[in-house]
């Protein structure tokens, strides 16, 4: 926990995580989410042979593209917190630290706009 | 009884691992569970493109489905897509393990102990059937 006096004025840390339940309830939130959906599509197609229809067909309805949305978005917050917590843990200059951060956000909002044209063309 | 004593006696010292010590250094198993939880963890954020790719090709149209059974029948391909796959279970399942932690489920030294075995066991023996079937065994 930083200390008070870091929270205010110039130095203030601008790079850690928030110290509230918020960062970690999303991690274990989004990590149940990712879980159901990957026994839900490893259900559906475990058993035979999976041919292109089969697996299209899965994919095409309107919930389960709903709902391989709201995993895919989980995955990248997901994704967002733990990788933020790597650089938190070993990137201690400012500078590099919030240039890591700024770009594995650039990085997960692409994943994300490409994630919606997969989901949504298919 | 000798409180009074101003003999120094030698204080146990803990200090970070230095990098030539974290070859040589023994983690516990839960020790070791946590590590490769993140080190999965990291690889597949690395992987998200090249994953996302493949979801790409696979769900396109027949054609790219079928580019996708081309590409994947390469054996470099087998194993960088296992060693993904591999990280995936790990990530997954030390994960349940880490939840049912939260739960307060588990917590003490040895039921700890033996979860982390049943995380290697359990993601392991995934990896392995997943690699029959990426192999064409089963």
């Amino acid at each position: 926990m930083a200390h008070p006096a870091a929270g205010i004025g110039a130095r203030r840390l601008v790079v850690g995580a928030h110290y509230g339940l918020g960062g970690f309830i999303a991690q274990r939130v989004t990590s149940v989410v990712l879980t159901l959906w990957v026994l839900l599509v490893g259900a559906s197609v475990l058993f035979g042979p999976l041919t292109y229809e089969k697996w299209a067909g899965l994919f095409a309805p309107l919930p389960m593209k709903i709902i391989t949305l709201i995993a895919l978005l989980s995955l990248l917050y997901h994704t967002w917190i733990g990788v933020r917590n790597i650089w938190m843990d070993y990137v201690s200059p400012v500078w590099a630290r919030l240039s890591l951060q700024v770009l594995t956000v650039l990085y997960l909002i692409a994943c994300a706009v490409w994630s919606v044209q997969i989901v949504w063309t298919a | 009884m000798n409180t009074f004593t101003t003999e120094k006696q030698p204080r146990p010292q803990f200090r970070n691992l230095g990098l030539s010590q974290l070859v040589t250094y023994r983690l516990p198993m839960a020790g070791l569970v946590s590590i490769m939880h993140r080190i999965s963890g990291a690889l597949l954020f690395l992987a998200l493109p090249f994953l996302l790719w493949l979801f790409d090709l696979s769900l396109t149209s027949e054609l790219s489905f079928e580019r996708l059974r081309g590409v994947a029948s390469g054996a470099f391909f087998k194993l960088a897509l296992l060693l993904l796959i591999w990280s995936f279970f790990h990530h997954l399942v030390a994960g349940i393990r880490y939840l049912l932690l939260d739960l307060h489920i588990g917590i003490d030294l040895k039921s700890s102990r033996n979860s982390s075995i049943a995380v290697y066991a359990v993601s392991l023996l995934l990896t392995f059937i997943a690699a029959l079937k990426l192999f064409g065994a089963i």
